[in-house]
């Protein structure tokens, strides 16, 4: 599995020292089942904790940045820095008391924030963080990825609808538009990713860029782009979090949760944004390689650079970009990016067809994608934007064809 | 399906799967009725991983948990009181009735079907395999399908066309 398997003590990929423990139990006479549960335990619990911890710093690291960005301290007063801070921000959610709208859907009420918060977590299982550190290793890695965050649009419009609060309903129909939309670019861009390597599985995806030195990063710049806004999108991050805008709907669909619950909706939100940098990290970065020098360096630890360097573009990105509105932000998936991907699914088609009948070797034929990509890439963002661009939307209401055959929606007034 | 683990996780999915659809069709408030009907759904992709059938099992919760609900969700929202008081129709006993047939159709194709493939090894990749199928021997429903997707959307835009 691993192409360093080797002694326990060999940290360049903890999976080696997982298994030494489970053939350690398994030798003791253990039935076989205790090592399978087991790695399934180890493996969760520590791609919980990892995804916890790297909320707790990364909660002080956006406050910090983001305030340097915007010429202000950000939090500097618990602790040296205010490193304390996510701690007492923590124990302050914990503390607080939860309030139930009088008129919310109990059940549902409930429900939404353990709803949210499943999926986000599921994801992380199919990331490998190295060679022998993946939860589960499935041949559909890329689909699951997509299928269980989509779960995610019901859970937030649950939490919209139970609050019987019009400014949560607002903000769940504004996110499961959006979700909607946006999904289609997703799964498109990592359509074209997957369609590149010819594999679903993750450790396939890496594998192949490792071998051709050449992360798609070079071979897919369109898609990735794609990737990234349709993903800020996803995340509810700031040039896209319509969802939530402070200014427009309070605080969209968790307005009326507080305490450990709205702490959940924050804890989705956040490892969901550490999904998508794994995501992004994975197929377009070349996951744990980097040219050789993951046989020095542990290839988890380029992993998590490549992550968190990857969820700094999205603070980055928050800090920079004013919020768009919902309009602009509809028209863009479907008038913009989505002609935009299916162009580019068709290029991947072709140049895999192309790669295929020619049997010209690697060494020429990716070099030579990876220009023409960039160079159809800059052309097709350019030429579509000067084309739609021309294109004002007309700003007059109308009333729809439908509406005026019928004669209006029909609605039974209240008796 | 000999050892203990799956035997259990198929009895665990089939009563998440039939609780859930019961509660569907029983519960007043459609919305309550969708989060339920979704629940069933995943109970349903469990069933299909359990029959290692790994990417239909993945479709199911992309289309069915993660697409269909959120149309439900739209309708409802679109249509006035939906989501309350909603017993009262005309269309009730006809519904139980082709409700009713359906069942039986399913329950006699699985008494005449014959399940004696239980020894059958899992499959080992069944992505690959589903794409070559669609795209060799079944290009025609493919194709066909493709199309009627299109026209039920070409229908959508000229039912909402502004004038």
């Amino acid at each position: 599995m691993s192409p360093f398997l080797a002694e326990w003590w060999d940290l360049r990929d903890l999976g080696n020292l997982v298994g030494a423990i489970l053939d350690w139990i398994g030798d003791r006479g253990a039935p076989s089942w205790v090592p399978y549960v087991l790695s399934g335990i180890i493996g969760i619990a520590a791609v919980l904790l990892w995804a916890l911890l790297s909320q707790l710093a990364f909660i002080w690291i956006e406050r910090r940045v983001l305030g340097r960005m915007q010429v202000r301290l950000g939090p500097n007063r618990v602790g040296p820095w205010g490193l304390l801070q996510p701690l007492a921000d923590a124990l302050k959610v914990l503390a607080k008391e939860m309030v139930t709208p009088s008129n919310a859907d109990r059940i549902l009420y409930w429900l939404a924030p353990v709803a949210v918060v499943v999926p986000a977590i599921l994801v992380l299982a199919v990331f490998p963080f190295s060679p022998g550190m993946v939860v589960a290793d499935l041949n559909v890695g890329v689909l699951y990825i997509v299928a269980v965050t989509s779960t995610a649009t019901i859970a937030v419009f649950m939490a919209g609808w139970a609050s019987s609060n019009k400014y949560s309903l607002l903000g769940a129909m504004r996110t499961v538009a959006m979700l909607i939309s946006y999904e289609v670019v997703q799964v498109l861009a990592l359509l074209s990713a997957t369609a590149f390597t010819g594999s679903m599985r993750l450790l396939d995806v890496v594998a192949w860029q490792d071998r051709y030195n050449a992360w798609l990063l070079f071979l897919q710049p369109l898609a990735l782009l794609s990737f990234i806004i349709a993903s800020a999108v996803e995340v509810n991050r700031t040039p896209s979090d319509i969802a939530e805008a402070e200014s427009e709907i309070v605080a969209g669909y968790h307005t009326e949760y507080g305490g450990i619950r709205w702490g959940m909706f924050q804890l989705a939100e956040y490892v969901a944004g550490f999904a998508v940098a794994a995501t992004i990290t994975t197929l377009w970065l070349g996951g744990w390689t980097l040219w050789g020098l993951e046989e020095w360096v542990p290839g988890w630890l380029i992993f998590l650079a490549k992550l968190y360097g990857t969820f700094f573009l999205f603070i980055w990105l928050r800090g920079t970009l004013p919020r768009v509105r919902i309009d602009q932000l509809m028209g863009f998936a479907w008038k913009f990016l989505l002609p935009l991907m299916l162009l580019n699914v068709l290029l991947v088609g072709a140049e895999r067809v192309v790669w295929a009948e020619t049997e010209a070797p690697a060494g020429v034929v990716l070099p030579a994608f990876a220009v023409l990509n960039l160079a159809l890439t800059v052309a097709m963002i350019v030429g579509w934007g000067a084309l739609a661009g021309g294109l004002r939307p007309q700003m007059r209401p109308k009333r729809p064809l439908l509406v005026r055959e019928v004669g209006g929606i029909y609605y039974q007034p209240m008796p | 399906m000999e050892d203990v683990g799956s035997v259990v996780a198929f009895w665990a999915l089939s009563v998440m799967t039939l609780g859930a659809a019961l509660v569907t069709a029983l519960v007043r408030d459609l919305v309550r009725a969708v989060v339920a009907l979704v629940v069933s759904f995943l109970g349903v992709a469990g069933l299909f991983v359990l029959l290692s059938a790994d990417f239909l099992g993945v479709a199911q919760v992309l289309i069915y948990a993660g697409a269909i609900s959120v149309l439900i969700v739209f309708a409802i929202v679109l249509t006035p009181r939906a989501a309350r008081d909603n017993a009262e129709t005309a269309m009730r006993w006809p519904a139980l009735a082709l409700a009713g047939a359906l069942a039986g159709l399913v329950i006699a194709v699985a008494l005449a079907t014959d399940w004696g493939e239980g020894a059958r090894e899992g499959f080992r990749e069944t992505a690959s395999a589903i794409g070559e199928a669609l795209l060799n021997r079944y290009v025609l429903p493919f194709e066909v399908a493709s199309v009627l997707l299109l026209a039920a959307m070409l229908g959508a835009i000229v039912l909402v066309r502004e004038d």
